[in-house]
C-alpha cells in the first residue's frame, strides 16, 4: 500500500479522526484516547479502513488510577522518624477492607486499554478509553467487532468492575464461583476478604475472614533525584577512571 | 415418541486430557457439541496486583509460573517493558543468550505439547521420546541458573550471569554407573556451548523420530485432519498468534516483522499451514521445533567466539561485583539501595511483546515513577485462544474437543495468571 508509506500513522489517525481522538506518540508507541460514546465509530474504522486495518485484537485490560503517584516514603526532605514511615504506609498491600482508602478524589478512576495489531501494515495501537463515571464505569463493548474481545472484556470487568455495555455474557472469569467484589481495584485489600479450609467437624469448605496481617517488605517510593539521569552521567564521565 | 434433549456434561476441572485445570461445561447433542462454555480461573493467584505490590526485579520470578512451561520467553516480555521505560538495552552478548535461550524454550515448549497432545489422541509413546530431549535441555537450564524449570535468569539490562564455563555431570550412584554414566557424560567434558553444539547435531534426527511416529500415522490423521479448522479472518478477529495464526497460512511472526534481542541477525524461517486444522498446526510446530534448533545452534557460533559483558553496567538497575563492593563505597551504597528499595522507572506506560511459543505474549506496564509496577498486564496468548473454543468446537464431536484443547497449547498458569 503505496499510499501508507507516505504518512505516518499518527497523521492519518489525525486526519481521518481529527478532534475524536487525543493522540500521544511515546518510545514508538502509539496511544490514542477516545470517549466513551465514540470508541465503537473509531474501532470499527480503525478495524476496516485502509490505512488502519487493525485486524488483530490483542488485548484489552483495565487499569485503576486511584493512587497514581502517591508513595510512603518521602524521598525528598530529612525526617526524624525515619523507619516508621516505612512500615505505616497505607500503599496497595498494606490495608485490610475495614481500613481500606475510600473518599479519595481520583478524577477518572477507571480506564480500559486496547492493544491493537495490524498485520497487513505491520503497526501497533493503544486506544485507551476513560469510564466517565468512577462510582459506575461504563464503556462500549467491542465484542461486535472484533469477537476476541469477549474473555478480556469479562477479565476487566471481573478484576475492575467495568461494565462493558453490550457484551453479551458479562460474567465473572478469573475470580471464584461467588466471589464478591473486584480484586484488582486499588482500595481492594492485597490478602483478599475471606480465607477457605476444609472444616472437619462440619465435614465441608468453609469461608472465613481473612486472618493474615497485611504486610509490605518494601516501602513504595518515587525518586525525583532522577537516578537513571545521575547513572548516565556517571557512566558519561568515567568517574572510576579520574 | 419420546422427548429427546441435549444434555450438559462437567469435562475437567479433574480431566487428564484438559492440561491442568480446565473446567468445560459442555451442552451435547448425543455425541455432537452444542456449545462449550470454558470455565477458567481455577489457577488463577493474582500474579498482575502481587506484581504491583513488589520492587520490579522480585516480580521476574512470578513469570516463569505463569506459562510453566516456556519459563523464560515470559521473562523475556516482562523485563524487556523495564528495559522500554528505563530506556536501557542490554549488551548484545546478553541479546545472544536471551534469543538462544527463547529457542531452547520453545523446543521445550513444543515437545511438552506434541507429547502430551499424542497423548492426549492415543499415541502414548510420543511422550516418552519428548521427555527425553526435554531432559536434556532442561539441564540447560539448571546449568545457567540453577533451577530446572522456574529459572529466573533474565533482568531489565541483561541476564543474571555468564553462561557457565563446565557443563555440570552427572556423579557414580547405584543408578548411574559404568557405560551408563559414560553415554549421560559423552557431551558434558566441555562447556555448556560444547554440549549445546552436540545436542544441536543430534536433534533434527530426534524430530524426525517424532515425525516417524505421527506425521504419516493414519489415526493421527485421522483425529486431526480437517479437524477445528480456523479461517485466517477469524483467526485474527480471534485475537489468535503464534501457531494458530501460522497454522492458518498467515506468516506473521514476531521473530521476523518486529524483531527483538537478536533475531534480526539469525537465519530462520517461519512455516505456514495451508488448512488451518489440527494437523497443519502439529506440522508447523514440528518445524519450528527444527528451526529452533537452527537459531540456537547460531547463537552458540556466536557466543563461543564472542565473550563480553552480559549486563549493563549501570549500577541503578544491575548490582555491581561482590569484588568491588569490598572495595568502593559507591558500589556497596548501589549495591545496598538496589536490594532494598529497587529501581525507580521513569512514570509512562509501554507493551512489550515476544513470539512466545504460544504466541504473542506481551507485558503492558504502566509506571508511575515508584519503585514498584503501577500496573502490570500480561497478554497470556492462550487466553485469547481459549476464548474462541466455543466457536470452533460447535458441531465437532466430543473427541475432537480433546484435540482442539491439544492444538490450542493451553496452559493453564497463563490462562488463568
Amino acid at each position: 500500500m503505496s499510499v501508507n508509506n507516505e504518512t505516518s500513522l499518527v497523521e492519518r489517525l489525525a486526519a481521518r479522526f481529527g478532534d475524536m481522538l487525543t493522540v500521544k506518540v511515546e518510545r514508538n508507541e502509539v496511544t490514542a484516547e477516545v470517549a466513551p460514546r465514540d470508541l465503537i465509530a473509531v474501532a470499527t474504522a480503525l478495524r476496516d479502513e485502509a490505512g488502519f486495518r487493525f485486524t488483530v485484537y490483542i488485548d484489552t485490560c483495565g487499569v485503576d488510577y486511584l493512587s497514581y503517584g502517591q508513595t510512603e516514603w518521602d524521598t525528598d526532605t530529612a525526617h526524624g522518624e525515619s523507619f516508621s514511615r516505612g512500615v505505616e504506609g497505607e500503599a496497595i498491600g498494606r490495608f485490610t477492607w475495614a481500613d481500606r482508602p475510600r473518599n479519595v478524589e481520583q478524577p477518572r478512576r477507571f480506564t480500559a486499554v486496547i492493544h491493537l495489531l495490524s498485520i497487513e501494515l505491520n503497526q501497533r495501537i493503544r486506544v485507551r478509553v476513560f469510564c466517565e463515571d468512577d462510582a459506575f464505569p461504563v464503556v462500549p463493548s467491542v465484542t461486535s467487532i472484533w469477537p476476541g474481545a469477549d474473555w478480556f472484556e469479562r477479565e476487566a470487568f471481573d478484576l475492575y468492575g467495568i461494565i462493558f455495555e453490550g457484551h453479551p455474557d458479562l460474567r465473572r472469569i478469573l475470580t471464584d464461583y461467588g466471589f464478591v467484589g473486584h480484586p484488582f481495584r486499588k482500595d481492594f485489600p492485597l490478602i483478599g476478604n475471606v480465607e477457605v479450609r476444609y472444616d472437619p467437624e462440619q465435614k465441608r469448605v468453609v469461608y472465613e475472614p481473612v486472618s493474615i496481617e497485611p504486610r509490605v517488605l518494601v516501602p513504595r517510593t518515587i525518586r525525583n533525584d532522577a537516578d537513571l539521569d545521575q547513572a548516565r552521567a556517571e557512566a558519561a564521565d568515567r568517574w572510576r577512571e579520574n | 415418541m419420546e422427548e429427546i434433549r441435549n444434555y450438559t456434561m462437567n469435562f475437567g476441572p479433574q480431566h487428564p486430557a484438559a492440561h491442568g485445570v480446565l473446567r468445560l461445561v459442555l451442552e451435547m447433542d448425543g455425541e455432537t457439541i452444542v456449545r462449550a462454555d470454558p470455565h477458567v480461573g481455577l489457577l488463577h493467584r493474582g500474579t498482575e496486583k502481587l506484581a504491583e505490590s513488589k520492587p520490579f526485579n522480585q516480580s521476574i520470578g512470578y513469570m516463569d509460573r505463569l506459562d510453566y512451561v516456556s519459563m523464560m520467553c515470559n521473562e523475556h516480555a516482562y523485563v524487556r517493558a523495564i528495559e522500554g521505560l528505563l530506556g536501557i538495552e542490554a549488551p548484545v552478548r546478553a541479546q545472544y543468550i536471551r534469543t538462544m535461550f527463547d529457542e531452547i524454550t520453545r523446543i521445550l515448549n513444543h515437545l511438552m505439547w506434541v507429547g502430551s497432545n499424542a497423548l492426549d489422541l492415543g499415541a502414548m509413546a510420543v511422550f516418552l521420546y519428548a521427555f527425553r530431549e526435554r531432559e536434556e535441555l532442561m539441564d540447560v537450564y539448571e546449568a545457567v541458573s540453577g533451577a530446572r524449570m522456574h529459572a529466573t535468569y533474565y533482568r531489565p539490562g541483561g541476564v543474571y550471569r555468564d553462561l557457565p564455563e563446565q557443563m555440570s555431570k552427572y556423579r557414580e550412584s547405584p543408578w548411574h554407573k559404568g557405560g551408563d554414566l559414560k553415554r549421560l557424560n559423552a557431551w558434558r567434558e566441555g562447556s555448556m556451548l560444547d554440549y549445546l553444539t552436540e545436542f544441536t547435531n543430534d536433534f533434527p534426527k530426534r524430530v524426525d523420530e517424532y515425525e516417524l511416529l505421527l506425521t504419516n500415522n493414519r489415526i493421527w490423521k485421522q483425529r486431526t485432519v480437517g479437524i477445528g479448522v480456523v479461517d485466517p479472518e477469524k483467526a485474527q478477529a480471534w485475537g489468535m498468534t503464534g501457531a494458530m495464526l501460522r497454522g492458518s497460512g498467515i506468516a506473521w511472526d514476531l521473530r521476523k516483522k518486529q524483531p527483538y534481542a537478536a533475531y534480526d541477525k539469525m537465519d530462520f524461517d517461519i512455516p505456514v499451514g495451508v488448512n488451518g486444522d489440527c494437523y497443519d498446526r502439529y506440522l508447523v510446530r514440528v518445524e519450528e521445533m527444527r528451526q529452533a534448533n537452527r537459531i540456537i545452534r547460531q547463537c552458540v557460533d556466536w557466543l563461543k567466539a564472542n565473550p563480553g559483558a552480559v549486563m549493563v553496567q549501570n549500577y541503578k538497575v544491575a548490582p555491581p561485583s561482590r569484588v568491588e563492593m569490598k572495595n568502593d563505597m559507591e558500589a556497596l551504597i548501589h549495591h545496598f539501595k538496589l536490594f532494598t528499595e529497587g529501581y525507580g522507572v521513569p512514570a509512562g506506560e509501554t507493551y512489550a511483546a515476544v513470539e512466545a511459543p504460544k504466541g504473542e505474549f506481551g507485558c503492558y506496564l504502566v509506571s508511575d515513577g515508584a519503585n514498584k509496577p503501577f500496573r502490570v498486564h500480561l497478554r497470556a496468548p492462550g487466553f485469547a485462544h481459549l476464548s474462541s473454543m466455543d466457536a470452533f468446537v460447535r458441531g465437532h464431536m466430543l473427541a475432537d474437543v480433546v484435540a482442539m484443547i491439544g492444538t490450542y497449547d493451553l496452559v493453564f498458569g497463563e490462562v488463568d495468571r
